[in-house]
């Protein structure tokens, strides 16, 4: 490739030197610098076009989510109907060993990180039909780059997925958790990590995949299994360690793990053994492996 | 040729875009073999082909979407890789796809392109009302895009890729699906920005309509360019006219052409065609030829760049309807 550029730029123009080639042998010094300044300078210019672009992207999802009702009730209803069907039904037989907790309450901070997978899940399958037939092509067309394409996106339904967390944690007093009493930065920190995660690797999937029957055929054999080994359900058994391996191996079981000490303080039953600090590190390696993965998928220009 | 010597024959000087034995594959398949071709400063291009002729292939390439297998791309003389930034930066693509986001309105499709190209805001602003005022879509600018008709998505469409005042405009079959009123208006806006602004536009089509308001037309048949010229000498390479016979029973009438007159004739969409020189001379041999009734219409008519295409490349332009 670098050799067809090169052999392209002594034969095309030829004739006529561009001026920088002129400078750049009577003064060699000052040429250089000018060539490394404009590159410089082109560098600042390939930034400001990528940060153009997440922004973009970001606040398109936001607008969109926001100008939609029913997408607004939807965000609300589906996980209240989850957590009290399923948390009523349970609470009969549940015992917390060593911790008087309802299910009900036990349940809750899992079913934070359910809206936010299911939010993830759902507003990156519209990058499948948006690449081919929408403003997908634009972004893709324009300035900015794929990585740049990425992490918009990922912020946006990111974002997405915050705000529908945010509206069902209104209902934390319901479950036993006084607002006063989350540990707020903890919770937002742990929450918005595994949302660009979660958004990520969605995108990753969406983009390789490209058909939606196939996406989600995919995102729910990997994702909702990856959520109910999270502990969001049901507590890590000790007595099993294959089990409890799973598990540990589990990045989401770190989100869970994180959003219950955030709701119910450091040592909140069900939550892994370890420091909020080591919660938060895996879910950032997470989101930063996904976000890697993605940007990779997307750069195969060739496929599709 | 005293009518192609009004447009301009090519580039003079370092062309706009130059393209250079550009190959693509995909898996074992050949699809672009090494197309070479120059559009100038002003110059309306045009990739005249049926469907799987490359044209949508070139369309990825030149928008950055595919990297080919090998060629080489240069804007004003200077070579850059291919999907290079400081090209898509100058570029307004317009899709067959409208890339528009159906759920936002047409001002806020147009000021998230700006913002895509980091045009500043107010001049954002004020760029996108007097393109929404040329797209005839002023009064409905607050509405969303959803409830567009496709005409006036095609025309938002087009003033989304001129937000940023692009100096390339590349187009993926511009007209699609457009009514004779709404493809005039896309038609006088393209001709205006090449001709005013010096815009070079490259568009894909395999309308004959279309191609005919094109500067110079790259034939492209089996991902490779057969020819490169004006629309005029392109149908020039038609000898004289074409009569179309239309009948109930095309077969026959076109079996019976060829036995009884010992002409060539071939069975298309719109009836049977014949290519001739004095085709006028041949219209009362075929009515008498034929019993009454056997011929619904016959005319004449001068060839067109369908019969162009079909003479060049012994394939058709435009899919039957059948």
């Amino acid at each position: 490739m670098t050799a067809r550029t090169e052999r392209v730029a002594g034969a095309g123009p030829g004739a006529i030197a561009p001026p920088a080639a002129t400078a750049a042998s009577a003064h060699p010094e000052r040429g250089a610098r000018a060539a490394s300044a404009r590159s410089r300078e082109t560098q600042t210019a390939a930034l400001a076009y990528d940060l153009a672009t997440i922004r973009v992207l970001w606040r398109r999802d936001l607008v969109r989510f926001f100008r939609q009702p029913s997408r607004l009730a939807g965000a609300l209803g589906q996980p209240v109907i989850f957590w009290l069907l399923i948390g009523s039904g349970m609470s009969g037989t549940f015992r917390l060993p060593g911790s008087g907790m309802g299910y009900l309450q036990f349940f809750y901070p899992g079913v934070v990180l359910m809206v936010v997978l299911f939010a993830a899940i759902f507003t990156t399958v519209s990058v499948i039909e948006d690449r081919h037939r929408g403003f997908l092509q634009a972004v893709q067309a324009g300035p900015g780059s794929r990585g740049a394409l990425v992490i918009g996106k990922a912020l946006g339904s990111a974002s997405v997925a915050l705000s529908q967390a945010a509206l069902f944690l209104a209902l934390a007093p319901a479950a036993g958790f006084p607002l006063l009493g989350v540990n707020w930065p903890l919770l937002l920190a742990a929450l918005a990590l595994t949302a660009v995660g979660l958004a990520a690797l969605g995108f990753a999937v969406a983009w390789a995949v490209d058909n939606v029957q196939g996406y989600h055929a995919i995102q729910m054999t990997l994702l909702v299994p990856l959520w109910v080994v999270s502990g969001a359900m049901f507590p890590p058994a000790p007595d099993r360690p294959g089990f409890a391996a799973v598990m540990r191996a589990d990045p989401l079981a770190y989100a869970v793990s994180a959003a219950r000490r955030a709701l119910g303080g450091p040592d909140a039953p069900g939550a892994l053994p370890g420091s909020a600090a080591r919660d938060l590190a895996v879910v950032a390696a997470f989101a930063a492996a996904s976000l890697a993965l993605a940007i990779a998928v997307t750069r195969r220009r060739d496929a599709r | 040729m005293p009518e192609a010597a009004l447009r301009p024959p090519g580039p003079a000087g370092a062309p706009r875009l130059a393209l250079e034995g550009v190959e693509f594959r995909y898996r074992d398949r050949e699809v672009l073999g090494g197309v070479s071709l120059e559009v100038g400063a002003g110059e309306i291009f045009g990739l005249l082909g049926p469907n799987g002729a490359g044209k949508s292939t070139l369309f990825a390439i030149l928008t950055g979407l595919r990297a080919p297998q090998a060629g080489r791309l240069a804007v004003d003389g200077a070579a850059l890789p291919f999907g290079a930034r400081a090209l898509r930066a100058r570029t307004g693509v317009v899709f067959q796809e409208p890339s528009l986001d159906g759920k936002l309105t047409a001002e806020e499709n147009l000021l998230l392109a700006a913002a895509l190209h980091r045009v500043p805001r107010r001049e954002a602003r004020s760029r996108a009302r007097s393109l929404l005022v040329a797209a005839g879509l002023a009064d409905r600018a607050r509405e969303p895009v959803d409830r567009y008709s496709g005409g006036m998505r095609r025309r938002l469409e087009l003033a989304r890729a001129l937000i940023h005042q692009p100096s390339i405009l590349i187009m993926d079959e511009p007209t699609a699906g457009l009514d004779a009123v709404a493809f005039r208006a896309v038609w006088d806006g393209i001709d205006a920005l090449c001709r005013a602004e010096g815009v070079s536009a490259i568009l894909s089509t395999h309308r004959p309509d279309e191609a005919e308001r094109c500067d110079r037309l790259a034939v492209l048949f089996g991902g490779r360019v057969v020819a490169c010229e004006t629309p005029e000498a392109l149908r020039a390479r038609v000898p004289g006219d074409v009569v179309v016979v239309d009948a109930d029973d095309p077969g026959t009438i076109a079996v019976g052409i060829s036995s009884r007159l010992g002409l060539a004739a071939a069975v298309r969409a719109d009836g049977v065609h014949v290519a001739r020189a004095r085709g006028h001379e041949l219209v009362p041999r075929i009515v008498e030829a034929f019993p009454a009734g056997r011929i619904r219409s016959i005319s004449l008519r001068r060839p067109t760049l369908a019969d162009a295409y079909l003479a060049l490349t012994g394939a058709r332009l435009e899919e039957d309807e059948a």
